[in-house]
């Protein structure tokens, strides 16, 4: 996501500790002139990557120590997609399998869930992969897809894109 | 109308017993099993047909075969009955094109024919000036052919999806509704009489899928085989994947897709949310049709059942008859 607030003292040093605060990972800090506006600002954008769920904690946070935030762009991983797998799937190292979407970059697994049966029985598990754009959607899958042939599982796809 | 009736069994008793009790305007001429025939040019009593059946095994004469029906007999159109032979189409597919060479109409039920021979059986009975009609081999009593043909004409057809076999949906119901093996559901499904012995055929998608290829072709006329299709069944998935699907306000379903444009001709266990149109229960059929005007359009119905499949058998039958009297 993106923060922007104006560039007045003391306000970039408030802003930092809230999102240290809710782990929060700043990727960019981006000082612009605005024509527009008043010539002698500087606003300041803050690029970070948030966990899910942790935004509305971080407002409060911010708002707690005084700092204005003028604009909140967000651009979350938009594309969700949930499937199933079944198979052997701890005898074919399940860790692997979520790090072959993780490891793209463009796609990642954020939701786990799993079945323990016995031993040698197939278990099951769902997850939840997502991406920012439909194409980054699609490439995951398509990994996935490569994934679950070589290691003999049973991937249940979506009938249906969820947004 | 006078029909010639090839197989006495589920779907043939269905058709007899209809034509008996409704005034339909049908007179049965002719009928086969796999030992037998009959045959009464004046209308062959339908009671005591079944009765007959019911009793000995045989509808009628050892020495009438269903060669001898095909060609001696007195009718306007045969309806064939038998057994599916999703390999070969035969012996079938030899029969509905001796009747259509007769210039007789011909009505199935029966998918080999249909998915192996459509094309050819379509020709010759263009050939012939007669019709050559199977509304129930695809989603039973479900009207979908009726439907593209003349509900929808002037639509472009984009896609077809849906649920086309019943054994494959009243298993996953189960499997949902009480957390069933699916060893448990399928041994369910098959004293509840919707399974086989041999379950292979339904539940590795195989039906659904020559189900598919038949629509399919029926649309587009693409000449795709069974082979074409991408096919996986339900055999594999198990009870947690089902309750995990569950936690998430979603169910799994064999769901068939036809989609040119698209290159998709598949049938696989599906994730879809519980409130989805397809999500039907039991041995239910579901259809959504998706078409430049009309967007989507779906239908649920019985996929089986001996009543069931003769109400789309007498559909055709009396189609033909109102399109050719208009015509003669
Ligand atoms: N049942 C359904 O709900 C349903 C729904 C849609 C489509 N269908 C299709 O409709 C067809 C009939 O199904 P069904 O359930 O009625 O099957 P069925 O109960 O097994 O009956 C088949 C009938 O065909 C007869 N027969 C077997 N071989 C024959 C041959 N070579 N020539 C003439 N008759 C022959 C059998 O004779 P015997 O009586 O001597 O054995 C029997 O009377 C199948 O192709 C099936 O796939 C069925």
């Amino acid at each position: 996501m993106k923060l922007e607030m104006r560039d007045s003292p003391g306000q970039l040093v408030a802003a930092l500790k809230p999102i240290s605060d809710v782990g929060g990972n700043i990727i960019a800090v981006i000082h612009q002139r605005e024509p527009e506006r008043d010539h002698d600002t500087l606003s300041v954008q803050i690029v970070l990557e948030l966990p899910e769920g942790k935004r509305d904690k971080l407002i409060k946070l911010l708002k707690e120590q005084g700092v204005h935030v003028q604009r909140i762009g967000e651009k979350r991983l938009l594309f969700k997609r949930t499937v199933i797998l079944i198979g052997h799937l701890m005898h074919t190292d399940l860790s692997d399998t979520v790090d072959r979407i993780d490891s793209t970059g463009f796609a990642e697994v954020s939701d786990l869930a799993m079945s323990m049966p016995a031993v040698n029985d197939r278990s099951s598990s769902r997850i939840t992969i997502r991406a920012v754009s439909k194409k980054d959607m699609a490439s995951a899958m398509t990994i996935l897809r490569q994934v679950a042939r070589q290691k003999s599982l049973l991937l249940v796809e979506p009938l249906e894109d969820t947004a | 109308m006078k029909i010639a009736l090839l197989g006495l069994g589920s779907v043939g008793r269905g058709v007899a017993e209809m034509v008996d009790k409704k005034d339909l305007g049908i007179t049965i001429t002719a009928v086969a099993d796999s030992k037998s025939g009959y045959m009464d040019p004046a209308g062959v009593d339908i009671p005591s047909l079944l009765a007959r059946k019911k009793k000995t095994g045989h509808c009628g004469d050892t020495g009438i075969t269903v060669a001898d029906i095909i060609k001696k007999a007195t009718y306007d159109a045969l309806v064939e009955v038998s057994p599916t032979n999703a390999l070969t189409g035969e012996p079938s597919t030899e029969y509905i094109r001796a009747a259509l060479g007769r210039k007789k109409h011909v009505v199935t039920s029966n998918k080999g024919p249909v998915s192996l021979a459509g094309k050819d059986l379509r020709a010759l009975a263009r050939k012939k000036g007669v019709a050559f009609r199977y509304e129930a081999t695809v989603a039973g009593a479900i009207p979908v052919m009726h439907l593209l043909e003349h509900g929808l004409s002037g639509n472009e057809i984009l896609s077809i999806s849906g649920v086309l076999n019943g054994t494959c949906n009243y298993i996953l119901t189960r499997m949902a509704d009480e957390g069933l093996t699916y060893d448990q559901a399928l041994l369910e499904a098959r004293e509840m009489g919707y399974a086989e012995a041999d379950p292979t055929y339904d539940v590795q998608g195989i039906d659904a899928a020559i189900k598919l290829v038949i629509l399919t072709n029926a649309i587009w006329d693409t000449g795709k085989k069974l082979a074409d299709v991408e096919r996986t069944g339900i055999d594999l998935l198990t009870a947690d994947a089902l309750r995990l699907a569950e936690e998430d306000g979603c169910t799994i379903r064999l769901i068939a897709e036809s989609c040119p444009k698209t290159h998709v001709l598949r049938v696989s266990p599906r994730i879809l949310s519980k409130n989805h149109p397809l999500v039907v229960e039991g041995t239910l059929n579901a259809l959504t049709l998706t078409t430049d005007m009309a967007k989507e359009i779906t239908l649920i119905g019985r996929g089986a059942g001996s009543v069931e499949t003769a109400s789309a058998i007498i559909g055709d039958l009396l189609y033909i008859r109102d399109q050719y009297a208009r015509r003669a």
